[in-house]
């Protein structure tokens, strides 16, 4: 009664049902994703910031989840930040392997502080080596964006961060 | 003990909602929700949140992830019920009955305009052995609806009237964006959509938020003079499709039971219902299930459901004038039971909710003024 | 957080698994239904003798069904009676038993069963894909992530922060897998190195292979009832004393993942309502989450039995062995008993339940334990659930 485990190969021996969902939606991003995506397009990283506790929320929120009231206004923050974590992914979504690693991480982005416990924060691409990666020498890295030519208003308007100095 | 609603708050109940996104939305309820209750600080007076949503009406998995922080439920104790707005609240009286909270906000959201797919992501919601790509997923409310007809001598008639009544009765409800004043041959000379349900007798999809607020007996006085009470909530699922009673509505017939006993009342002092009526027919089965009639559709006939009858059945609606917003049913249903005691049309009140198709769950909750 | 004395005493008094292994012939309801069963027997209920019903189960997608609440109610017995289901992410294997806690403490039902089942198998082309779906749909899925990259961030930077190497955490690898040797349900037991650790394939640097836990199927349930039910079926009733639970918002990008304060947040509920002032002292055994081997030191330090960034130290003393003082994860954990997520946080539960009533057979930890906790976590690096139990 502990159940009955399949090998790789007995697959073939059971009966299995395929299929396949046709999950489609189309995401209402709102107010504050809208302007975010927008200001991508224009080579802007648009966060907004909450007048009573001073939060700058990247990506923009209309309300501050700490004070629970809407937050203030639209503020430009800088595309400039410090490492905060990164990684080098040999795998790609499907778990296939992949040769060259993709290099991503967390980017505590410009104004904000060492010491800051919550900050505007970004998960992108950072151009950089495994090597970097490896010797753990990028955290704390001052990094850039680096911006496509042809931006559409998505995340991916940004190639990647890359380290300036 | 008895636990008590001290806000609600809304938003939405619109065929659309593209200009916010869903996290926009449950904020504005929210912020509603602690209006009503009297200036409640979210990050200092509420105990515990419940949100009730399912990852595949969000087309997020774990979509657990964007509960809290609209509802002022960061760093809080907040959890997901994948279920009916009610059974949220069905959950929240438990949070306070066991005395783990004095305060315990239930949240709820829907946006099906951001569902492109909506028939196949039904059909998803089949055992595995019954995704048969039928075009119309409403088969097994049509199968349902002839089993009752069959059952109860119910006739197209009868289910007609029931979308005319709530329609109309919707129309004093601003929740209600598919009420409209139309007549029995307005029902009756549509094309079926499944025999025996045209699509007036299928209610719509709707967008909306809705944020509850609950509390101890002790805290509600602190906060309102008005409570709402909930004296008795329970839930029941049936079974699956092949072994769930189709034609009567068993799950009610549990749930009511234990929430009866729960609130100690008997069905004679109850005179508002707000029933689920996703489908025309379902009001009437619902109604049977719920005990409050032996004859759903003599009562019917007879007009007992409406002002002056022996129970208000929808009398602001239902889903059929103010759309089904998929979790969110049940809430929408309380929310019509909140403002009708609180006008002081009736002292009592029943709801219940069912979570749809291919699903054999209701919950019910006696509520009172 | 109101945490209220005049608690109704809630007790464990029956648990099953099913196997874990990567794939299984059984449906998702059938695994339901065998862990379900086991867990009545051992109470010595029926069915019928059951009021409630508290399913838990991860993304929908892994199974691969709509509603997967409505679709496992059969199996797991809610047959005609209250069934709900509720869902943390990845901590929601042990919120089963919190919200099981509450059924019975709120006197709303007497004898709950609590499932929780996930079959990962299923999902095409690998169980891995589904987890692209759970990040922001519209600033992060377009990166096209996996599920690896979150924990090897968060990995990375707790090393970056308290200075830790990959030897160390592979160590935690080392002892769950082996203390898994003694489990009969396990799935990924060994003997193996730490040079092992090191030298199998690199997923997303800084994480390998071995350390993580696998792709799994399985199910695992418990029987919950309140005092008078439990004294009439058994004589060494497990308590549960303590629930918590907490989430942080969806910002991870925006906060320090060196510490999983939310957890401390959790443990705090937990702890204060158990009456646990000092838990590296009051805490005889532990059931930390460990997808990934880093994750148990993270959740030891979050638990507060040791101080941040010293879990490390303390493992390397042999604290957390199975003959240890505060012996961790003697289940051999998720690295070794295997991930079918909602169950395996209900699976550490178990493990701490067997602990408490001394029928662990070889997974018994040498001292005698009083005091256990269980402990898991998900969604975006936000979520944490804590259950303390007691004998």
């Amino acid at each position: 009664m502990d159940g009955t485990p399949l090998k790789e190969e007995d697959l073939k021996k059971v009966n299995t049902i395929v299929y396949k969902p046709n999950a489609k939606y189309a995401y209402s991003a709102g107010q504050a994703y809208s302007k975010f995506l927008l200001g991508l397009k224009e080579k802007k990283i648009i966060g907004r910031r909450c007048n009573k506790c001073g939060r700058v929320y990247v990506p923009p929120r209309m309300y501050c989840d700490d004070c629970f009231r809407p937050t203030d206004e639209w503020i430009e923050v800088k595309d400039e930040g410090i490492v905060e974590t990164v990684v080098a992914s040999f795998i790609s979504w499907t778990r296939e392997r992949i040769e060259k690693p993709e290099i991503v991480g967390v980017i505590r982005l410009f104004p904000s502080r060492d010491k800051d416990w919550v900050f505007p924060g970004l998960f992108h691409r950072i151009c950089a080596d495994f090597e970097d990666v490896k010797n753990m020498s990028l955290f704390g890295k001052k990094v850039k964006a680096v911006w496509k030519e042809e931006r559409v208003g998505s995340i991916n308007d940004i190639e990647c961060f890359r380290v300036v100095e | 003990m008895k636990v008590a609603i001290i806000g609600v708050g809304w938003y939405g109940f619109r065929p659309n909602t593209k200009d916010v996104s869903f996290r926009e939305m449950m904020f504005e309820a929210a912020v509603r929700a602690y209006e009503d209750a009297g200036h409640i600080n979210p990050r200092t007076d509420v105990d515990t949140f419940i949100s009730c949503q399912e990852d595949f009406w969000e087309g997020i998995a774990i979509s657990d992830e964007f509960a809290p922080d609209p509802i002022g439920g960061a760093m809080r104790p907040t959890m997901t019920v994948t279920g009916d707005g009610l059974q949220g609240i069905l959950h929240g009286v438990m949070h306070i009955k066991s005395g783990l909270a004095n305060i315990t906000v239930v949240e709820s959201h829907a946006k099906p305009s951001d569902i492109l797919t909506m028939r196949d992501i039904i059909e998803f919601a089949f055992d595995p052995m019954y995704r048969i790509g039928a075009k119309n997923v409403h088969f097994l409310a049509g199968l349902d609806a002839l089993k009752f007809m069959k059952l109860r001598s119910a006739t197209r008639e009868d289910f007609a009237k029931v979308v005319i009544k709530n329609k109309y009765n919707g129309l004093k409800n601003p929740r209600a964006s598919y009420a409209a004043n139309i007549g029995l041959e307005d029902v009756i000379n549509k094309e079926y959509t499944i025999y025996p349900l045209t699509d007036l007798d299928i209610s719509r999809f709707v967008d909306a938020a809705v944020v509850v607020i609950l509390a101890s007996e002790d805290v509600a006085r602190k906060y309102t003079d008005t409570p709402v009470w909930i004296n008795g909530i329970y839930s029941a699922t049936d079974s699956t499709i092949e072994l769930s009673e189709l034609g009567e509505a068993r799950y009610m017939k549990i749930a009511s039971k234990e929430a009866y006993s729960m609130a100690k009342v008997n069905v004679k002092e109850i005179k508002a219902a707000f029933v689920d009526d996703t489908y025309s027919y379902k009001e009437l089965q619902h109604v049977e299930g719920l005990g409050l009639s032996d004859n759903a559709v003599k009562d019917l006939r007879e007009g007992e459901f409406e002002k002056g009858g022996k129970i208000e059945v929808n009398p602001l609606g239902g889903h059929l004038a103010k759309g089904r917003p998929l979790e969110v049913s049940g809430l929408s249903l309380l929310l019509d039971a909140v403002e009708y005691l609180r006008q002081g049309v009736v002292d009592k009140a029943v709801v219940a909710s069912w979570r749809g198709i291919p699903t054999f769950t209701g919950v019910v909750g006696v509520v009172s003024r | 957080m109101k945490t209220n004395l005049y608690f109704r005493r809630v007790a464990v008094i029956g648990a099953g698994l099913t196997l874990f292994r990567r794939r299984m012939l059984e449906t998702p309801q059938e695994l339901a239904w065998e862990a379900a069963r086991k867990a009545l027997d051992e109470a010595g209920l029926e069915l019928k003798d059951i009021d409630c019903v508290v399913i838990g189960s991860a993304p929908d997608a892994f199974d691969g069904v709509h509603m997967k609440g409505e679709y496992l109610a059969h199996g797991s017995g809610g047959v005609r009676k209250m069934v709900s289901r509720v869902y943390v992410g990845g901590a929601t294997g042990v919120m089963v038993p919190n919200t099981a806690w509450y059924h019975v403490a709120s006197g709303l039902c007497e004898k709950v069963l609590a499932v929780a089942e996930e079959k990962m198998s299923p999902a095409r082309p690998h169980p891995q894909s589904i987890f692209r779906y759970i990040w922001d749909p519209i600033l992060e899925k377009p990166l096209n992530p996996n599920l690896i990259w979150i924990f090897a961030m968060e990995m990375h930077r707790y090393m970056h922060v308290n200075k830790i190497t990959k030897e160390d955490i592979a160590l935690v690898s080392v002892k769950n897998k082996k203390n898994a040797l003694n489990n009969p349900y396990a799935q990924a037991a060994a003997n193996i190195t730490v040079d092992d650790v090191l030298k199998s394939e690199v997923l997303v640097w800084p994480v390998q292979l071995l350390d993580t836990s696998p792709v799994s199927d399985g199910a695992a349930a418990m029987v919950i009832v309140s005092e008078d039910v439990a004294r009439r079926y058994t004589d060494t009733p497990v308590w549960i004393e303590g629930v918590g639970w907490t989430l942080d918002n969806t910002e991870w990008t925006g906060r320090e993942l060196a510490y999983p304060r939310y957890l401390e947040y959790a443990a705090r509920m937990a702890y204060k309502m158990a009456g646990v002032e000092r838990p590296n002292k009051e805490i005889d055994v532990i059931e930390p989450y460990d997808p990934f081997d880093y994750k148990e030191l993270h959740h030891i330090e979050g638990l507060m039995i040791t101080k941040r960034g010293e879990a490390p130290k303390f493992l390397k003393e042999g604290v957390f062995d199975i003959d240890g003082e505060i012996p961790s994860s003697p289940s051999g954990g998720l690295l070794g008993v295997g991930n079918p997520i909602a169950a395996a946080g209900l699976m550490k539960v178990i493990s701490i339940y067997w602990q408490l009533k001394g029928i662990a057979g070889k997974m018994q930890v040498k001292r005698p334990v009083h005091t256990g906790v269980a402990q898991a976590w998900g969604d975006l690096m936000q979520a944490s659930t804590v259950i303390v139990m007691r004998n």
